[in-house]
């Protein structure tokens, strides 16, 4: 319970983590109010809603659950004048392996992510709003319903909002322990009162079909933030210093959360500057560099990177782990992905089969049931890795597993098909040497001791 | 039996409703969070009010505390514990954190895994489960004792910390 001292580190950039752990800082309105709070709405509600969403494009802002989809792209999916109701779901169901950034913003800064929200409903024309946050959270809950009061007193929520003729209403839902409700139509269906099961696109793309079947934009608690400084910046600007938080776990010295202007920061400056490195003696050995569901690097790859020049010319480096920089289109060049930011680093004494193990137990658990090669694969595939590690493995289950995962990916509804094959077809592929190890050792009837 | 729904409670599920302006069945979920925190955990005949009260057969109802994992059929211990079982809690002691409590709370622990019974000690005053990645991964072994919420606990502080739910 060692409560530690949070404070950025001086190369960090803090824009949507301004406020996390700052001396002095409160999460009520009076606070945010007097820190300038609410003057991008304002200033949002006197632009007409149409240039908002054409900045939110300009800025190339990528959303930050996991798919890194461009936000304006998405918006622009909203026909203005449309028959149907719009509305604006805040997807704060965080609950990807690895992630641990929303879960502050809410508990320390929720009108930040209000008048993100407010402003973004603005744009798109939603009168009716809702945060999901995941089941976990009950005091995130109650400090996002007292914001709520807060804003409503103030005249940030409601009818007429600031003297504009915009109506706005946001109430809190509370999910209940489901993983698949983070994905954005099993979210939708949850919300509908059913089973979260994630609905098949097309036709359901939330844009067009989402809840109640009227068009619907989910976006994750951090892009919402995003939108406060477009608009108070402009897109061209955001375009070039925009930023994003990064969270770190694992064998690191200071695990933490931070932020950085986009590709700003490198993986080995990430561990050995900031995260203080390694623990003594030991070396690194593998990265996940965004939430569990990214595909696992090793430090003992070589990877070929294209970059922009100074001069505009593209130039492919080769290059290992330690240099490869954080940003969306570099990591997903190298084989993995940005994904929800979650950093999990892996020392050399760590057993990949443990690892991987543990992930595939996750997967099996929260498989909602509905794809075939899901429900049966992900089971099947967590059944392999433990065996392997307790006792009962055969030579040839690095091949079955590699067969099970193959057979789910691009073969179900959603994307957690994806999410549960890449960690068992990225460790396998990066570490096949230690499975066949642990196989063989195995067969001797080592039973393992550890989990 | 018959349950008893307090008026206070009647109106906090009164109001919840009205957030829902679109489908009364969208407050499936919020009613069951607000009836578990009040008796504990859903009996059938929570199920059945609850369906009534919002025109939707128990089937629709009983097939969301069948899913979704935070809703159960039978009383927790007077204190639940939550302890964290995902990869970066793992590699931070979420294991043996997990056995460090059942050992001062009395728990007998057969099983680690999912979808066991609620494991609960003796005497009913805690039960325990493991749940998956409670997003605080950087500060693990991360755990819950009721809705507080305890980052990188140490073994050591375990006694301590139970000594604070009695
Ligand atoms: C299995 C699965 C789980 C997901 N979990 C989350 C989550 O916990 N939080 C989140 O914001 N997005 C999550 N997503 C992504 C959402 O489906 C969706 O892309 C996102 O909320 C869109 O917001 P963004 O564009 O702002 O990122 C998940 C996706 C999948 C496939
Ligand atoms: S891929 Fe898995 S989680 Fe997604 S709908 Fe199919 S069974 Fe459910
Ligand atoms: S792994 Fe335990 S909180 Fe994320």
């Amino acid at each position: 319970m060692a409560s530690t001292t949070r404070t950025a580190h001086p190369r960090e950039k803090r824009v949507i983590f301004k406020n996390i752990d700052r001396p002095g800082w409160t999460n009520d309105i009076g606070c945010y109010l007097q820190d300038g709070g609410y003057e991008d709405l304002k200033k949002a509600i006197a632009m007409n809603p149409q240039d908002i969403v054409t900045e939110v494009k300009t800025s190339a802002l990528r959303g930050r659950g996991g798919a890194g989809f461009l936000c304006g792209v998405k918006w622009g999916f909203i026909k203005p004048g449309g028959s149907k109701p719009v509305y604006l779901i805040c997807n704060a169901d965080e609950s990807e392996p690895g992630t641990f950034k929303d879960r502050y913003i809410i508990h320390q800064d929720p009108h930040q992510l209000l008048e993100g929200m407010i402003i973004s409903c603005f744009a798109v024309n939603a009168r009716l709003a809702y945060i999901y946050i995941r089941g976990e959270f009950p005091e995130g809950a109650k400090i996002l319903e007292r914001a709520l009061a807060e804003a409503r007193e103030h005249g940030f929520l409601g009818k007429n909002i600031l003297g504009s003729g915009f109506d706005l209403e946001i109430y809190v839902f509370r999910g209940a322990g489901a993983y698949i409700c983070g994905e954005e139509t099993g979210l939708i269906e949850s919300m509908e009162g059913k089973r979260p099961y994630p609905r098949i696109k097309p036709p359901y793309f939330p844009a067009v079909l989402g809840l109640y079947l009227c068009p619907t934009i989910v976006n994750n608690v951090e892009t919402l933030c995003n939108v406060k400084y477009i608009v108070r910046m402009g897109g061209a600007e955001y375009a070039k210093v925009g930023t994003r938080v990064l969270c770190v776990s694992g064998d690191v010295q200071r695990p933490c959360y931070c932020e950085f202007e986009v590709g700003g920061i490198t993986m080995g400056e990430l561990i050995y500057d900031i995260c203080g490195g390694l623990k003594p003696g030991r070396t690194l050995k593998a990265v996940i560099p965004g939430g569990s569901s990214a595909k696992v690097m090793s430090a003992k790859d070589r990877y070929k990177i294209k970059t922009k020049q100074p001069d505009g010319t593209i130039r492919e480096n080769e290059m290992g782990l330690e240099d490869v920089p954080i940003d969306f289109e570099t990591l997903a060049a190298a084989g993995s992905m940005a994904g929800s930011g979650g950093v999990i680093v892996m020392d050399d004494t760590r057993d990949m089969v443990w690892a991987l193990n543990n992930i595939n137990e996750f997967y099996a658990h929260e498989s909602c049931g509905q794809c075939t090669p899901c429900r049966e694969g992900s089971l099947w595939m967590k059944k392999i890795t433990a065996r392997m590690l307790h006792g009962g493995g055969v030579p040839e289950d690095s091949d079955t597993l590699k067969r099970v995962a193959d057979n789910i990916a691009g073969r179900t509804i959603c994307a957690f098909g994806e999410a549960c094959a890449w960690p068992t077809q990225s460790f396998l592929d990066k570490f096949p040497e230690e499975f066949v190890a642990t196989a063989k050792r195995m067969g001797n009837g080592n039973g393992s001791t550890n989990h | 039996m018959k349950m008893e729904m307090p008026a206070e409670l009647q109106s906090r599920i009164d109001k919840v409703i009205t957030e829902y302006p679109v489908s009364k069945r969208s407050a499936a979920l919020p009613l069951l969070h607000l009836v578990q925190e009040h008796f504990g955990y859903i009996e059938d005949e929570a199920i059945s009010w609850i369906a009534a009260k919002l025109e939707l057969e128990p089937i629709n109802v009983l097939e969301l505390v069948t899913f979704y994992p935070m809703f159960r059929r039978e009383p927790a211990g007077k204190h639940h514990i939550r302890v964290c079982r995902t990869l970066s809690c793992a590699m931070a002691g979420g294991y043996e954190l997990l056995d460090t409590f059942c050992k001062h709370a009395n728990i007998s622990r057969q099983e680690n895994g999912h979808g066991a019974h609620l494991l609960k000690s003796q005497d009913g005053k805690y039960s325990i489960e493991f749940v998956e990645c409670l997003a605080s991964c950087g500060f693990g072994p991360v755990c819950m004792i009721n809705d507080d919420f305890y980052e990188s606990v140490a073994q050591d502080e375990v006694p301590q910390l139970l000594g604070k739910y009695q």
